[in-house]
This record gives C-alpha cells, sequence and structure tokens, in this order.
C-alpha cells in the first residue's frame, strides 16, 4: 500500500518535473536552439501583428470587426500571383494589385458599409462574412484554386539564409525573415506618421473617437471608410506577400486569420502598438510552447495554446493590454 | 382577410399572454406539425428526407442552441461546432459502454455532457463580453477540436479515427446504422426536435428568459435589478450547449452516419451563427427559416446553375455558389437586418390589417 502510494507520489513529481522544470532546463542547456525558437517566433508574430493591424485599422475607424481581414491577405497575394502569371510584369501587377484593393475598399464601403450604417455591431460583423464568401468564390473564380508559389526573386526580396555563430552553437536567420522584419516595421513606421502627422490621419483618429462628433465638424465619413479599407488593403497586400513566400498563397492561409484574434486579444481591439506587442507574444509564445511542452500533450497544441495565453490575460485585463477600457453607464 | 383576431376574447391573464394569442396562429402551427409528420414521409423522396429535411432539423436545434446564447443572452459564441462535438462523441461512447441502453435516451443525456462543457468554458464570460468573449470561445473550439483528433478513445481506437455508427434499434426498428431507413431517421428527429423547440420555446417566454434577455439588453442594469449574472450567464451557455450537444449528437447518428473530428470545425460554428443571424436573433422561428436559407441556398444554387444552360464545371459552380450565398448574406442584412423572423412578423402584420395599410 505504501509502495503503491510512494509510486503514485514519484509519478505526479515526475508529472510536475517534466511540466514546470524541464522545460527550462532544456532551454538553459542549449542557449542556440532557444534563441532560434525565440527568432522564428518573432518572425512568425510580427506577420500575426501585420493582420491584426488591418483589424485594428478597420475596427477604430468603422467599428466593424472585419472578419474578412484574414481573406483579403489571401486574396491580396492571390491577385498579385494571378496577375503575374497571366504575363503582366511583377511591378506592374503589384500597382495593378493596389487598384483592386482601392477599388474593392470603395465597393465595400459603397455596397456594404454604407446601407448598413447605424446597424448593431454584429449585423456589420455578419456582413464582413458575406464579403469573406464574396472574396474567396471570386479569386478562386479569376485566378484557380490551386496554391501558388509566391514570386519572390521577382519582387527583390533577399533569399537564403544566414548563419550565426552565437551562444555556443549555429543560429540561422532566414534572409527573408529578415526582410519581413524589416518591411513590417517601416509599413507600421509609415502608418504611424500617417496617422498622426497627415491631416486625413487626424480625421481618422477623430471618427475613432467618436463617428457623430467627426461628423458634426465636418469629416466625411464614406470617405474615411474608403480610405482605411484601402489602408488594410495595403497592410493586408504586404503580408499576403510574405506570408505567401514563407508556404504558398492559397485559400489554407485563412486559418491564419484565425490566429490574429488572440493577437488582437492580447493588445486589445483598438491598439496599434497592442497589435504588434500582442503578435510577438503570441509568435514567440506558440513557438516556445509548441518546441518544449508541445511533446508532453503529443504535439499540435499550435492549433489553441495562442487562444489559452490570450484567456489567461483576458482573465487580469479584460480589455486587452492596450485596449480602451470601457465604462459602462446605465 | 382570413388572418384577423376580431371576436377572440381573452378572459384570462394566461390566455392574453400565451405563446400563440391568436387562434389562426395555433391553427397554422398545428398545418405545420401536420405537414411534417404526415404529408413530408408520405410524399417525400427517400432523398428528400434524407439530404433536406434530416439535415435541416438538426441544423435548426443547433440555431435554436446558439440563438438561447447569442439571441437571447447577446453572448457572441463561436464555439457552436465544438459542443455539438462533445454531444456527438458523449453519445458514441454511452451507446458502446452500454449497448442495450435506447440511443434517444443516449442522445438527449449526450446533450448534459456538452452543456457541462459549455458551462465550463463560459466562465469567462462573467468578465468579458462582446468580440473578447468571441475569441474566448474560440479557444473552446479549438482546444476541443484538437481533443478530439488527438484522443484515439473517443472514438474507440478506431484506424479510420472517425465515429462509426452503430446498428440501434427502437421496438426492433432499425434507428441508426447503416440499415435505418430515412423515414425512422427523419421521424426520429423530427420528435427530438418538436420536443426540445417546446421546452426552448417555455424557457424563452418564462421567468429564465426574460432573465436572460435582461441581461442581453443590459447586463449592468439587469444586475442592478436583482438578477445574478453568473448563474444567469452560465446556465444560458450550459442549455445552448445542451441543445448544440443534442444536434451534434443527431448530426452523427441520424443524418451521417459516421463523422470525423472535421465535421465539428469551426466552419461549423460559423454555420449555425449564420442560420441564427440570417435567421432572426432572438427568434425561434427564426432559427429554422435561418437554416432552411444557408443550408439549401447552395443546394438549390447547385442545381440550378447547369440547368440554365450554363456548361460549367463542378469546381465553377462551386466558386459561384460562394459568391452568390456572399451576396444573399449582404443583401439580406441591408434589406432586413433583423433577419427573416422579422420579415415573418412584418408580414403577419401587413395580413392583420389588409387590405388597410394599418
Amino acid at each position: 500500500m505504501t509502495s503503491h502510494r510512494g509510486w503514485a507520489q514519484h509519478k505526479k513529481m515526475n508529472v510536475l518535473y517534466a511540466v514546470l522544470i524541464d522545460p527550462f532546463v532544456q532551454m538553459a542547456g542549449a542557449p542556440d536552439l532557444l534563441a532560434q525558437t525565440v527568432w522564428e517566433g518573432l518572425v512568425a508574430g510580427v506577420l500575426y501583428a501585420l493582420i491584426a493591424l488591418g483589424f485594428v485599422l478597420i475596427y477604430k475607424a468603422s467599428g466593424v470587426f472585419n472578419f474578412a481581414q484574414g481573406i483579403m491577405v489571401v486574396f491580396a497575394g492571390l491577385t498579385l500571383v494571378g496577375l503575374y502569371e497571366k504575363g503582366v510584369p511583377a511591378p506592374l501587377a503589384l500597382v495593378l494589385t493596389l487598384l483592386v484593393m482601392l477599388v474593392l475598399a470603395i465597393a465595400v464601403q459603397r455596397l456594404v458599409l454604407h446601407p448598413l450604417v447605424n446597424q448593431p455591431d454584429i449585423i456589420l460583423f455578419m456582413a464582413t462574412f458575406g464579403l469573406t464568401y464574396i472574396l474567396i468564390g471570386t479569386g478562386e473564380l479569376v485566378f484557380g484554386g490551386d496554391p501558388k508559389t509566391m514570386i519572390t526573386k521577382e519582387l527583390y526580396l533577399p533569399q537564403g539564409s544566414i548563419d550565426a555563430n552565437m551562444l555556443g552553437g549555429i543560429v540561422t536567420f532566414q534572409k527573408l525573415d529578415i526582410a519581413a522584419a524589416v518591411i513590417a516595421g517601416l509599413l507600421i513606421a509609415a502608418l504611424a506618421f500617417f496617422f498622426q502627422s497627415t491631416r486625413i490621419g487626424r480625421a481618422l483618429r477623430a471618427v475613432a473617437d467618436s463617428h457623430k462628433a467627426a461628423l458634426s465638424v465636418g469629416i466625411s465619413l464614406d470617405q474615411i471608410w474608403v480610405i482605411v479599407w484601402f489602408a488594410a488593403g495595403i497592410v493586408a497586400l504586404v503580408a499576403g506577400i510574405l506570408w505567401g513566400a514563407r508556404s504558398n498563397v492559397s485559400f489554407a492561409l485563412q486559418i491564419i486569420a484565425l490566429k490574429a484574434l488572440p493577437v488582437l486579444i492580447l493588445g486589445g481591439f483598438t491598439s496599434v502598438p497592442g497589435a504588434i506587442v500582442g503578435g510577438l507574444i503570441v509568435g514567440v509564445g506558440e513557438k516556445l510552447g509548441e518546441f518544449y511542452w508541445g511533446p508532453l500533450f503529443g504535439g499540435g497544441i499550435e492549433s489553441w495554446f495562442a487562444y489559452v495565453i490570450a484567456l489567461v490575460f483576458l482573465l487580469f485585463r479584460p480589455h486587452g493590454l492596450f485596449g480602451e477600457k470601457i465604462i459602462e453607464r446605465i | 382577410m382570413f388572418y384577423r383576431e376580431v371576436g377572440q376574447f381573452k378572459t384570462s391573464y394566461e390566455a392574453d399572454m400565451a405563446v400563440f394569442p391568436i387562434r389562426q396562429d395555433r391553427i397554422g402551427l398545428g398545418v405545420i406539425l401536420a405537414i411534417a409528420i404526415v404529408i413530408i414521409p408520405l410524399f417525400g423522396s427517400s432523398f428528400f428526407l434524407s439530404v433536406i429535411m434530416v439535415p435541416l432539423l438538426v441544423l435548426s436545434l443547433a440555431t435554436i442552441g446558439l440563438n438561447v446564447l447569442t439571441g437571447y443572452t447577446g453572448l457572441l459564441s463561436l464555439g457552436t461546432g465544438a459542443f455539438m462535438g462533445v454531444g456527438a462523441f458523449a453519445c458514441y461512447k454511452l451507446t458502446s459502454a452500454f449497448p442495450d441502453v435506447n440511443i434517444l435516451i443516449f442522445i438527449l443525456v449526450s446533450g448534459l455532457f456538452s452543456a457541462l462543457a459549455g458551462a465550463l468554458f463560459g466562465l469567462p464570460s462573467l468578465r468579458i463580453k462582446g468580440f473578447y468573449l468571441v475569441v474566448a470561445t474560440l479557444a473552446a473550439q479549438f482546444f476541443l477540436q484538437w481533443v478530439f483528433t488527438r484522443a484515439a478513445w473517443l472514438v474507440n481506437y478506431n484506424t479510420s479515427g472517425a465515429i462509426e455508427v452503430p446498428l440501434r434499434t427502437l421496438f426492433g426498428i432499425p434507428l441508426t446504422g447503416a440499415t435505418a431507413t430515412p423515414l425512422m431517421r427523419y421521424y426520429a428527429t423530427l420528435g427530438v426536435v418538436i420536443l426540445l423547440t417546446f421546452i426552448a420555446s417555455n424557457l424563452v417566454h418564462g421567468r429564465i428568459g426574460r432573465n436572460w434577455m435582461a441581461v442581453r439588453d443590459m447586463d449592468i442594469a439587469a444586475e442592478l435589478m436583482g438578477i445574478r449574472l453568473l448563474p444567469t450567464k452560465l446556465l444560458a451557455f450550459a442549455v445552448s450547449s445542451f441543445y448544440c450537444g443534442v444536434a451534434g449528437a443527431m448530426l452523427v447518428f441520424f443524418w451521417q452516419g459516421s463523422a470525423e473530428p472535421e465535421v465539428f470545425s469551426v466552419e461549423q460554428s460559423f454555420q449555425i451563427l449564420f442560420m441564427a443571424i440570417i435567421g432572426g436573433l432572438g427568434s425561434l422561428i427564426g432559427c429554422f427559416f435561418g437554416a432552411a436559407l444557408i443550408y439549401i441556398l447552395p443546394i438549390l444554387l447547385r442545381a440550378v446553375l447547369p440547368a440554365l444552360g450554363l456548361s460549367v464545371t463542378p469546381a465553377t459552380v462551386e466558386q459561384l455558389t460562394f459568391v452568390i450565398t456572399g451576396m444573399l448574406i449582404i443583401i439580406f442584412l441591408a434589406l432586413e437586418p433583423h433577419g427573416l423572423a422579422r420579415l415573418w412578423s412584418t408580414g403577419k402584420q401587413k395580413l392583420r390589417t389588409w387590405p388597410f395599410p394599418y
């Protein structure tokens, strides 16, 4: 009896050891491996942040939870590659894709947002589902449903990798990943400048604060919505190129859009810095979790680990790390 | 013309507050039930029964479940698919462990397991709401789906990794399994759906339903009026998941006959949410309308598009279906944001005052 209990206790200790101590021992034992994992997490995080950024832009300006953002990423990438495959030179294809995103923004404003103005959030949310369907159908109809390879070389994105000798081992940095981080950083800086220092940016922030007040000082909501959706379209195109360069361009990528949701929760729906920090936390947390704790659960925990991280944060900060605290009045 | 309540006097409070206060409505309900019980089985082909009617009823039930949560209590959820899965797997495990107990009992009991899971994942709803809660329920969705894929125990270590529905009978007639006729499966589904819709109708029209709606309209105000938020919200989660669980069990046992974990993916959750919103949030009859529209529309399009003489490949039909479904969703929302149920009641109101405008 005693031996049995001792065995059970021993087993319990083993589990605790495997969950709480062993992963950290592994991390300390091989710092180069840890650095590699963290780097990969950061890169994935940058891309999550880009998708989340598109969500935040639209949510701030129009209060619409744009479910179609993930599809816009795929759609933009698909349009770019599709045009190239039809014989359009790469730079021209890029410009044309931007034009397509602009047309999309105008169409969304005219056909979806304008008729549904002043409706409850959930109705607009639902309308973006409709938009998702339309984009999936159109994209496949025009460019075909097979996965496509992103035209990385034609867009002058670097290839190959750098091996750095550090932390007692070799850490590999893909040049593409470095480029992705740089491009994302530039894009975010440009957006920040646009928001903080231009006239349209000020109007955007006014709309984000209050639709009615913005209207009363003469800001055109229709115009702002087109601009915001176009900005989200540009972000989607960049995200589409960078994701597409890592894997193929296909509608399977849309599942990544759902990964942007925990990022949003962490950062708060209304915060641009939140989207970036949230993206990095989720990216790194997910990779570390998968690499060090995943084997304990039989692997594949990447699909839900991000949500659990987000839930834990939510319990302590119900509006995300940087989200505006909503004051409710009766 | 004939739809008038003239001359129908109410002599008690109960009669005035009845769910169907107008006699014609009660007759209409009777007619619908008669059609469902007698006419459809009599004239419907077995293809119609098994491909249209059974899925329609199952999806309607799941939509009622989600509507209890989203439409009546105002808590958005995207975990419907997973809660349906809990019901399906619970039912499968129960009927494998106790093959002698009637399957209908287990279909209802499996809802309880789902209710438990729902209440557990509903706990964060006290602190978070709106779209933040959506993501919390997505956590439930992805976690549970991961469990369904990983735990071979749940499917009795089948090599296919899927639920394989065994033969179960009622009074010696096969209800589930390969030999069950579409007619029997239809009747079993219909029975469960009628029973549960009746219960749901009584729930939402009674004290519990009023508490839910008070929480939906403004939870702080509801709390000040003495409604305890945690039990009310958790009850909504539990009841909602119970309905979803039963629907999930029926989906596997009466509709598909076998189910891989992918059936209970996030797409399923989205589909049910579409049905609830298009049908009308906060309405039971809307659930049936919404399920009918979203489920039948693609089937119709697939049948109609080639018939129009367009020489198109199946893939193109699939893509066109996507585009048209998306457009219809947006058009419906623009025309009537409160869903088909609102159209229904507007129509009835027009009929009452016809031929006068009001």
